[in-house]
């Protein structure tokens, strides 16, 4: 028989079995903020469960290995990263005694190396499927009502992160709809704006250049520069104008955050309906006006509909971006999922900057996945004609 | 009929059409054939406003075509261009119907119209209705671009350079069902082309254009047989002006009386292939026979031959 490896797979073996049997699986510190002690596989797990995982890494890194059929790979895709999901939990709970509420126990680099492996293994054998977008969203949503599940079910619960979640469920919620609210609305002023803007550059070409610059240096303002140059004109307003200040306009906070975002997604969002617009068939413009179309009718029936998908594309950076900028509110009072990760950074506490990373690392993902799967749907029929 | 009075247009010193007067009568198709940057596009443009002339006028039945707003204007003309232009987010059925729902025809209307035009064009409404463009070859897209033109019963029909991306075999069959379908409506075509063959093929008048002047304008045998300068002469070709002055003519009109031997050839066949065909078999002669199978006399390589000769 002949046997053959795959490409991808040789690589995903090899960092596989760095990941299992060098790097350590889970860190143990005796509190919050002590450098912690290292675990392996076999140290952080109980007697039986320890052998399990590293035979179930093992053979789902040979299936990995070789060429093997499709289905195969996605079941010991899925099954590593449930095993993996699992026993990190048991780790938790195996390695800290009963009662004692100041150690620590996080997943440590073998854990994460392991998990991208094999989510790159799935991701792979994802696209080899050639899902529908509608499938997509669907792993998606399984995806996250999995991880839903052993958030509730308390399996989690002796890990770092979700003792530090434990200490501050409430203000975890309220921060994390803000971030929702700061990433969504200063998108949705954006549209708001960006759109007719965007429209507008297409038909007036001197306009073009001067907006698109403009809007490409405010793109490179540090955000942090961009918070200081907002304080004193927001602080300004909110001084003299009347209502501003009883709106929540002020020098610092939710304002200026919202602002700078509002800010950075102007660029995306007119540069791509600019493009997008460009982009409509000559031929099909021409038509559309011999045939007795107005510019209205012209721009919501054909050249909106043409370029909706480039539009859609730098809503999603616009989205994606947002999400990832929102975290540096919390410098200026904003709130958001940020302030766990600067309060976490002040105390040198590595779990509650997780607390703050991952959830807005999920969003950012999720997102991006969602839009995307939007994007094609909007697309496929959308093909352009070939002339 | 369409009355082009002293048309020009500038566009800053440059003068693409230059005080151009032309009348087309009603039912006919005249074709304008000019090389490229020649301004017979944007003479075509200018009949429905696509481009608004520096001066002149023009008339659509005795009525300014500046009367009304150009949109209006532009629904009650058809207009079908190069790479038919067709709408690659809208179905054939919603393609078709562009003009009627500008309209604001009614559903019913709209969709006997439809299906009216794709039978016409040989595609199944069922079948290709639904369909999106870039699902048709591009003979299919050429003919729903035409369907679309003519959707709303326009009386004019601006084309431009229509049939220019087909391949040839397509596009001699797009040309005959064009000539069907005028004959049916009566529908008056003014086709721009560059291409002297589909000219002579199509028009019942030529105008050729050059460096936006009007060189001539005249049936297609006196501009075979007297072109108004060297120009037209080039642009007609001067060895294939005997050929094609063969192929404005039907066999049924060079019929002679006798009889010949072999396959007869049918008498709305063009003198051009009957001459092609007796030449490559090596025949002197061919029967012809009428549109009911019988025979109505022959054709001669020496009575063809005598027809090609350059007119008195």
């Amino acid at each position: 028989m002949n046997i053959r490896f795959d490409k991808l797979g040789v690589v995903i073996a090899a960092i596989a079995a760095y990941a299992a049997f060098l790097a350590p699986f889970a860190t143990f510190r005796a509190n919050r903020i002590v450098p912690g002690q290292a675990r392996s596989i076999l140290e952080a797990l109980p007697a039986t469960a320890g052998p399990l995982l590293l035979a179930i890494v093992v053979v789902a890194a040979l299936v990995a290995l070789f060429r093997t059929a499709l289905v195969l790979r996605l079941a010991a895709s899925v099954v590593a990263l449930a095993a993996l999901a699992l026993l990190v939990g048991v780790a938790g709970t195996f390695l800290t005694s009963a009662g004692n509420t100041f150690a620590r126990v996080s997943p440590a680099s073998g854990f994460w190396i392991l998990i991208f492996v094999f989510t790159l293994l799935l991701a792979d054998v994802l696209t080899r499927l050639n899902l529908s977008p509608w499938a997509r969203v669907g792993v998606l949503a399984a995806v996250a009502a999995a991880i839903g599940l052993l958030l509730v079910s308390g399996a989690w619960n002796d890990l770092s992160i979700l003792k530090e979640y434990a200490n501050r469920a409430d203000s975890f919620w309220a921060e994390g709809s803000k971030h929702v609210t700061l990433a969504l609305g200063s998108l949705l002023a954006a549209v708001v704006v960006g759109l007719p803007l965007g429209i507008l550059c297409h038909r007036v070409e001197r306009l073009r250049a001067g907006v698109l610059n403009v809007l490409n240096i405010i793109q490179t303002i540090p955000s942090i520069a961009l918070f200081g140059l907002l304080i004193a004109p927001l602080g300004w307003i909110a001084a003299h104008v009347p209502g501003a200040a009883a709106l929540g306009i002020r020098g610092i906070g939710t304002a200026p955050a919202f602002v700078a975002l509002f800010l950075y997604s102007l660029l995306p969002v007119v540069a791509n309906t600019v493009v997008g617009l460009a982009g409509v068939p000559r031929a099909a413009n021409d038509a559309a006006r011999g045939m007795g179309m107005t510019d209205r009718q012209r721009l919501f029936g054909v050249e909106f509909p043409l370029a909706f998908p480039v539009i859609l594309t730098g809503i999603r950076i616009v989205l994606v971006q947002n999400i990832g900028l929102a975290t540096i509110a919390a410098l200026i009072g904003g709130g958001g999922f940020g302030v766990f990760v600067f309060q976490g950074v002040g105390q040198t506490a590595m779990d509650l900057v997780l607390l703050g990373a991952v959830p807005t690392v999920a969003l950012a993902f999720a997102a991006a996945i969602i839009l995307d799967a939007v994007i094609e749907m909007t697309a496929t029929k959308r093909r352009v004609e070939t002339a | 009929m369409i009355e082009i009075e002293g048309i020009t247009k500038r566009y800053d010193a440059t003068t693409v059409v230059d005080d151009v007067s032309m009348i087309i009568e009603p039912r006919t198709i005249a074709v304008i054939v000019g090389t490229s940057g020649s301004g017979k596009t944007t003479l075509l443009r200018m009949i429905n406003r696509l481009v608004e002339p520096t001066s002149g006028i023009i008339k659509l039945d005795g009525a300014d075509n500046r009367s009304v707003p150009g949109y209006e204007l532009r629904r009650s003309i058809g207009y079908a261009i190069q790479g038919h232009g067709l709408f690659p987010h809208r179905t054939v059925a919603q393609n078709i119907a562009t003009v009627p729902v500008l309209l604001g025809w009614d559903k019913d209307r709209i969709k006997a119209r439809v299906d009216e035009l794709m039978t016409l064009y040989q595609l199944d409404p069922r079948e290709f209705g639904p369909r999106y463009p870039h699902e048709l070859s591009g003979g299919q897209q050429q003919r729903v671009g035409v369907a679309r033109a003519l959707a709303a019963e326009p009386n004019v029909l601006l084309m431009d350079e229509p049939f220019g991306a087909l391949d040839p075999i397509i596009r001699t069959k797009a040309q005959e069902d064009l000539l069907a379908i005028q004959k049916r409506f009566g529908t008056t075509i003014i086709l721009v082309t560059h291409d002297m063959e589909e000219a002579v093929h199509m028009g019942d008048k030529i105008a050729v254009m050059d460096a936006g002047k009007l060189v001539q304008y005249a049936k297609p045998a006196e501009i075979l047989a007297n072109p108004a300068s060297s120009f037209v002469e080039t642009l007609v070709g001067a060895s294939e002006r005997p050929f094609r002055l063969l192929s404005l003519g039907r066999v049924r009109d060079a019929v002679e009386n006798g009889a010949a031997e072999g396959e007869a050839i049918p008498g709305d066949a063009s003198q051009r292939d009957a001459l092609a065909e007796l030449l490559w078999s090596g025949r002197p002669a061919l029967p012809v026979k009428g549109a009911d199978g019988k025979p109505l006399g022959r054709v001669t390589v020496d009575g063809l031959v005598k027809r090609a000769a350059r007119p008195a």
